[in-house]
């Protein structure tokens, strides 16, 4: 039954760029290619998020991987192919050197969301700093390689990203998939309750974390390329520090964090809201799309404090079921 | 490098780190006693800046007499966003909290943007610049620290000599014995967060009279001062001016010698490491 709505589902968004979508084809595609990047960098957050790692700098990872690949590109011509590795290792190697003393110093709740908050807005403002190279806040835009180059990762057609995008984020639902059936889950499910307790029984607390931590961050450093080489233009605001930051988590936590697609619904329901605004009040009345957007995120949480899908899918499941309710 | 400018931006840091110490002691305050850090806060101050603005400059108000206006508004305000956004989600998970506070940031930012445009608005204030030593300081600077001061002692005698106050640490130091206790705890939260707005909105006059403010004056102020309550340790007002000190005089002092964001980098970097290696503040004792 699962199975079979999840390949009609698969079906579906294979078949979606030849939709019959209206005149607004290429726009709607454009959002769907949106929501998958971000989907992936929320199912990303997610991984450390659901364990209580609440960070609030996963913008950090976006930064490092955006501006890595963009600047090899633009400066010695490298492709991203070969970039891209190097944004990871860059990601796995920050996750590792700020990661290992957060976890063995036991920094926790509200202060690893400080300490992270922090780091995101290290690696912002030190994009700033070096100006020369990253443009400063007035962003960054990557080198054209024209309308089809495969070495390059740049295609004028969108359906060729929507499909990139479409394969990266399955790639991150089979992570997050495998972590959920998988011994860590239960190791860091049991760590987020009580750390302690925990390492008591012997569960080795610290490399635990951190392995959830760099395998975060790996992906959302690959969220960061890949939204570097669709929007081919990149800004430290919206690639790294607070903003953006929040902006994940907002979508994480209004899907659900729980769930395998909570992630990614939050984030098509946030993009969505936005881009309905933004269309709605263009360009006059400025602001005013951003105050009901953040007047419905306070109203979101103070209402559906298990996010719209996660609420849904815990009142799906509050229904009888015979053989599950034995197996607990 | 002039000495002179090195020992201008150290006595202006000194400067910056007491209207700094205000805000980290009125974050440190709230998220002490009600245990939520209100991403929003320097959002709040922001609000301030602008009632400051637009009673002189509008309405023709004298200074001081916007200065208590703005306090009064934003206390106002301080204990609205509890009432309003906060009691409700109380016993949420934490990240609920943050994010609440964090959707408030956007409301709040976006909004004053829709009212007041982007613009950049300063009071232009015609206050004496003086030289001491061959050092120029400014005189706003020299008042918003005075005044910091004042504000800082009177908190202090607030929390130590009334009975309110008295309780107010005594929540912060263990919530659930306060509520066994009979403790009204939903009335120390709601004047704890009037306080903390408070500081805010005295934080705001004191600024205005130094910067100009526009819709993302939070932006720059905003991590950094949670950075400063953290470090300064929970619950501990001495430590929450020792860390707004430093915070501002490697930020005052750095950004002379290098850049403003290499200077910032430097101040987060020591916040992270601080955390590390002292999580319950530099002058913390440990639980």
């Amino acid at each position: 039954m699962t199975r079979l709505a999840a390949l009609l589902g698969l079906a579906l968004l294979g078949l979606f760029p030849w939709l019959p979508l209206g005149p607004a084809r290429l726009y709607i595609l454009h959002v769907a290619v949106l929501i998958l990047i971000w989907g992936f960098v929320g199912t990303a957050w997610a991984l450390m998020g659901r364990f209580g790692l609440v960070s609030l700098g996963h913008g950090a990872f976006l930064g490092l991987g955006a501006y890595t690949t963009t600047l090899l590109w633009n400066f010695w011509g490298l492709s991203p192919w070969i970039g891209t590795p190097v944004a990871v290792a860059g990601a796995v190697l920050l996750a590792l050197v700020f990661g290992y003393p957060c976890f063995r110093f036991r920094v926790v709740g509200h202060y690893f969301a400080l300490v992270t908050l922090a780091l995101g807005e290290v690696i912002r403002l030190l994009i700033i700093a070096e100006r020369d190279w990253t443009g400063g806040s007035l962003g960054l835009t990557l080198k054209d390689a024209g309308t089809f180059n495969l070495a390059a990762i740049q295609f004028a057609d969108k359906r060729i990203f929507y499909f990139v995008a479409l394969a990266v984020w399955l790639v991150g639902l089979a992570v997050w998939w495998r972590v959920d059936r998988s011994m860590t889950r239960s190791a860091l499910e049991a760590i987020g309750e009580d750390e302690t307790a925990a390492a008591s029984v012997g569960i080795p607390v610290t490399r635990f974390k951190l392995r959830i931590t760099v395998v975060s961050a790996a992906l959302t450093a690959v969220g960061g390329v890949l939204y570097a080489q669709y929007m081919t233009y990149l800004n430290q605001g919206t690639l790294a520090g607070i903003g953006v930051s929040l902006q994940i988590v907002f979508a994480v936590v209004l899907g659900g964090m729980y769930t395998l697609l909570g992630p990614t619904v939050g984030t098509a329901i946030t993009i969505a809201l936005a881009e309905y605004l933004r269309v709605v009040f263009g360009v006059k009345l400025l602001g005013m799309a951003d105050t009901i957007y953040g007047l419905a995120l306070i109203l979101i949480i103070i209402f559906l404090p298990a996010g719209l899908y996660g609420g849904l899918a815990a009142l799906a499941q509050r229904r009888p079921r015979p053989a599950r309710a034995l197996a607990g | 490098m002039d000495p002179i400018l090195v020992a201008e931006a150290a006595v202006n840091g000194i400067l910056l780190g007491g209207v700094l110490a205000l805000l980290a002691l009125g974050l440190n305050l709230i998220f002490g006693v009600v245990d939520i850090v209100w991403i929003n806060y320097v959002e709040l101050v922001m609000l301030g800046m602008y009632a400051v603005y637009w009673l002189v400059t509008a309405y023709g108000w004298p200074l001081p007499l916007a200065a208590l206006a703005s306090v009064a508004l934003v206390a106002v305000l301080g204990a609205l966003v509890h009432l309003l956004i906060i009691a409700p989600i109380l016993s949420s998970p934490p990240v609920n909290q943050l994010l609440a506070t964090g959707g408030l940031l956007f409301f709040l930012q976006s909004f004053a943007t829709f009212l007041w445009a982007t613009d950049h608005r300063s009071l232009r204030l015609a206050l004496p610049i003086l030289d001491v030593f061959g050092m120029f300081l400014s005189f706003a600077r020299l008042l918003a620290f005075a005044v910091s001061l004042l504000a800082m002692l009177g908190l202090y005698l607030f929390l130590t000599r009334t009975y309110i106050g008295t309780a107010i640490r005594a929540v912060s130091q263990d919530r659930e014995a306060m509520a066994l206790m009979g403790a009204d705890t939903r009335r120390v939260y709601l004047v704890t967060s009037g306080i903390g707005g408070a500081m805010a909105g005295l934080a705001g006059a004191l600024l205005i009279i130094q910067y100009s403010v526009h819709p993302y004056f939070g932006a720059a102020f905003g991590p950094l001062t949670f950075m400063i309550c953290v470090l300064g340790g929970l619950g501990n007002m001495v430590g929450a001016v020792v860390a707004s000190l430093l915070i501002s005089e490697v930020i005052s002092v750095g950004g002379i010698i290098t850049s403003t964001e290499m200077a910032y980098v430097v101040a987060f970097v020591i916040f992270i490491v601080a955390m590390f290696v002292r999580p319950e503040g530099i002058l913390g004792r440990r639980e």
